[in-house]
């Protein structure tokens, strides 16, 4: 990368870092009083933003165990750094969700006196095992690496040193076990990613108190959702950070465009279903919600950044120019940046409009209203998650062997 | 003996290695995954099966209140007079046998909203927070309109959709029927509040009415007892950061007060009683054929009827 191009880069961090922190000061000193959430529409950005990244989390995932299960020759080379997007992007859904709490500081308690009847203390402890797997499976396809790395000068020494738990060259059989456990694991994380993923969507879509979440296909929804972003940001991190700009590269981000592409075109039709089948014949407390999605004043929101950018727009390219790297990459970040106004489109219309027609006029207050606009200080948090977890990213890809895979031998040629 | 299967060509033996090794993989993911499920199944039994509160149900729960007996009531008295009476009949009687109902009379109502801010006096409610509101609705194009009013209270669910969802088992039904909220355990994730089909939960997010005025005004600072317990609220201390909803003021119920929207409303529109006496006023109301409960078709079957 050309250095001005770095400088820039580092500027808008810093910019982004600042205004987050800034943010983050204030919720923790001052709680929710900045935020124009209420106690009608509870859920706001924050909520949006942790099943976004949790969405791009369990996409990544399901990439890397395409290479680890599925044993795809092809992205072999990208499979650490799809878990190492995995795990930065679920620490982020993880803070997002964190801040949303009335009472941060007793987050513990999902886990000290869980109610398995309720959809999010699943989603909790299967985040915990996936945390646990994912961690687990990545230091296993790293080990060989990282003991190599034992005796070079330097930072890379130093993590070699520290994480490889073993002092040396990794003897084959132990690379062996590696691998084989490592397959294990990503064997168990497929299920347990679909799982939770689609028990985020059904987190909204089994209470029956909102009838616009409270639909089947919510959850399936929400998984075809989590593959087309994570797959959309893996083409992009694939296309801007691997280390060879080479006919490889080339044909891995190909590769990716193509599932993308496809993922994506089966995303169009699930969200027809769900706008078309409630709106049909015009009647409804749906079909109102779905038009203030369409037609409302955040209409633009809809057409332009989802509809336009998030779907035309790189559904051309991919289909047209998904041979080339920087058209499939562009594309990819155009998905996964603009899913989040998926996102949005999915918490903030299922909490307006009461059941009780009148309610909004029988108390007059600021938190008591069905109108909700993200305040900036919500935005700043949301600045500090992305500034936390692209640091964190680029604190991995500098330090940590994601992208120079082992060489040594497998199992199928021992 | 088949001796094809245990000759084997040099260029078969990689490709048997592999697949054995992708065997033991799956079969072991296979055991760890099935020993996940079964245990996923303990869990979520037992988490349905448990009771959350160790409150006491039993004569522990009896409480001899004053029943006005120097004062004669009968069937045409004051309606105060006679719930107040039937309020410490109930309260003689374990919690299990209790059945806390409200009968609020629609053609009563003036929509004078003195419960709601009564309500907000008793349990020192902040912005954003609201237990009894009463909902408007006009009927007819200004000026020439018509206006119905809906007092909302909390509609103690006999199948609450707000109680199952939550995650830390901070809120639960109670053997009188009234659903409670433990503040000290919720974390405030807001997953009841949108579960509430009627909107009858709302947050405390930490907002006084008078922060930004010269002064913070000492009704504000002063501690609410919703549960029986002292909550004042500062910092980032309980309730807030909590869903917070109507109990019936149960605090007032367990030392003999009706609950503070029955006392204060003006028409004498708002009944409250125990469902399991049939001689209680709240019974007897209930078994009108012009009675009815908001959002029926939710199957949430409230406690709390409506005469229209």
């Amino acid at each position: 990368m050309k250095k001005h191009w770095r400088i820039l880069l580092w500027v808008l961090w810093l910019v982004v870092a600042a205004l987050g922190i800034h943010g983050f000061a204030s919720r923790m000193l001052e709680g929710h009083r900045h935020a124009n959430y209420g106690s009608y529409i509870i859920w706001g950005l924050w909520v949006s933003a942790y099943i976004y990244f949790i969405g791009l989390s369990a996409g990544s995932f399901l990439l890397s165990s395409m290479i680890y299960v599925f044993g795809v020759k092809k992205l072999e080379k990208i499979g650490r750094l799809a878990l190492f997007t995995a795990i930065v992007t679920l620490f982020m859904a993880l803070i997002s969700i964190w801040f949303d709490l009335g009472q941060m500081f007793r987050a513990w308690r999902m886990v000290t006196s869980p109610n398995f009847g309720s959809m999010m203390a699943w989603m909790v402890w299967l985040y915990s095992i996936y945390t646990v797997i994912m961690v687990v499976e990545l230091w296993m396809a790293m080990r060989a690496d990282l003991c190599r790395w034992q005796s070079l000068p330097g930072p890379k020494g130093w993590v070699g040193r520290a994480l490889a738990l073993h002092r040396g060259p990794l003897p084959p059989e132990k690379e062996r076990s590696c691998q084989h456990w490592l397959k294990v694991l990503a064997i168990v994380g497929v299920p347990l990613a679909i799982a939770f993923h689609g028990g985020v969507g059904a987190l909204f879509s089994t209470l029956s108190a909102r009838p616009f979440w409270h639909t089947p296909l919510m959850p399936i929804l929400f998984l075809t959702g989590a593959l087309v972003s994570g797959g959309g940001l893996m083409a992009f991190v694939v296309a801007a950070l691997y280390p060879h700009r080479n006919e490889e590269q080339r044909q891995i981000v190909a590769y990716i465009g193509r599932a993308v592409l496809g993922l994506l075109l089966f995303d169009i039709v699930l969200e027809w279903a769900e706008f078309s089948v409630p709106m049909w014949y015009g009647v409804g407390h749906e079909y109102d919600l779905l038009m203030r999605v369409l037609f409302g004043d955040f209409w633009w929101v809809f057409w332009v950044l989802h509809v336009g950018l998030g779907c035309v727009v790189p559904g051309l390219l991919l289909a047209f120019r998904g041979d080339k790297v920087w058209s499939v990459g562009l594309a990819g970040l155009l998905i996964a940046v603009t899913f989040m106004t998926v996102r949005l489109n999915i918490v903030i219309p299922g909490l307006l409009d009461p059941h009780l027609q009148g309610l909004q006029n029988a108390f007059t207050d600021h938190r008591l209203v069905f109108w909700y606009v993200p305040s900036f200080f919500e935005w700043q948090v949301t600045l500090f998650i992305v500034a936390l977890g692209t640091g964190l990213f680029y604190l991995g890809y500098r330090f940590l062997p994601l992208t120079c895979p082992s060489t040594a031998p497998t199992p199928a040629n021992p | 003996m088949n001796t094809e299967n245990t000759i084997e060509s040099p260029a078969a033996a990689p490709n048997q290695a592999r697949a054995d090794f992708d065997r033991a993989a799956f079969l072991k993911a296979g055991v760890i995954l099935a020993g996940a499920a079964a245990l996923g199944a303990v869990a979520l039994v037992t988490s349905k099966r448990t009771r959350i509160s160790n409150e006491p149900t039993g004569e522990a729960s009896v409480r001899q209140v004053p029943g006005l007996d120097s004062v004669p009531v009968g069937r045409d008295s004051d309606p105060l007079l006679r719930m107040q009476k039937e309020l410490a009949r109930a309260m003689a009687k374990p919690v299990k046998q209790r059945h806390w109902m409200m009968v609020i009379d629609t053609r009563k109502c003036v929509g004078c909203h003195a419960c709601t801010i009564a309500c907000v006096a008793e349990n020192k409610l902040p912005p954003g927070v609201v237990y009894r509101p009463v909902v408007t609705e006009e009927i007819g194009r200004y000026p020439h309109v018509a206006l119905r009013f809906t007092p909302r209270p909390c509609m103690q669910c006999e199948q609450p959709p707000c109680t199952p969802v939550c995650p830390v088992k901070a809120t639960w039904k109670r053997p009188d029927g009234i659903v409670a909220v433990d503040y000290d355990k919720c974390i405030g994730c807001g997953y009841c509040i949108t579960a509430c089909p009627y909107n009858a939960r709302t947050r405390d997010a930490g907002e006084f009415y008078t922060e930004q005025t010269p002064a913070l005004q000492p009704y504000e600072q002063q501690p609410n007892f919703e549960y029986g317990k002292h909550w004042k609220r500062q910092g980032h201390r309980s309730p807030i950061g909590n869903a917070r909803k109507c109990q019936f003021c149960l605090h007032r119920l367990e030392v003999g007060m009706l609950p503070e929207c029955v006392t204060s409303c003006i028409g004498r529109a708002t009944y409250f009683g125990d469902g399991n006496d049939p001689e209680s006023l709240v019974s007897e109301l209930a078994a009108k054929p012009n009675a009815l409960r908001l959002l029926e078709e939710k199957g949430t079957k409230p406690n709390v009827v409506y005469l229209i």
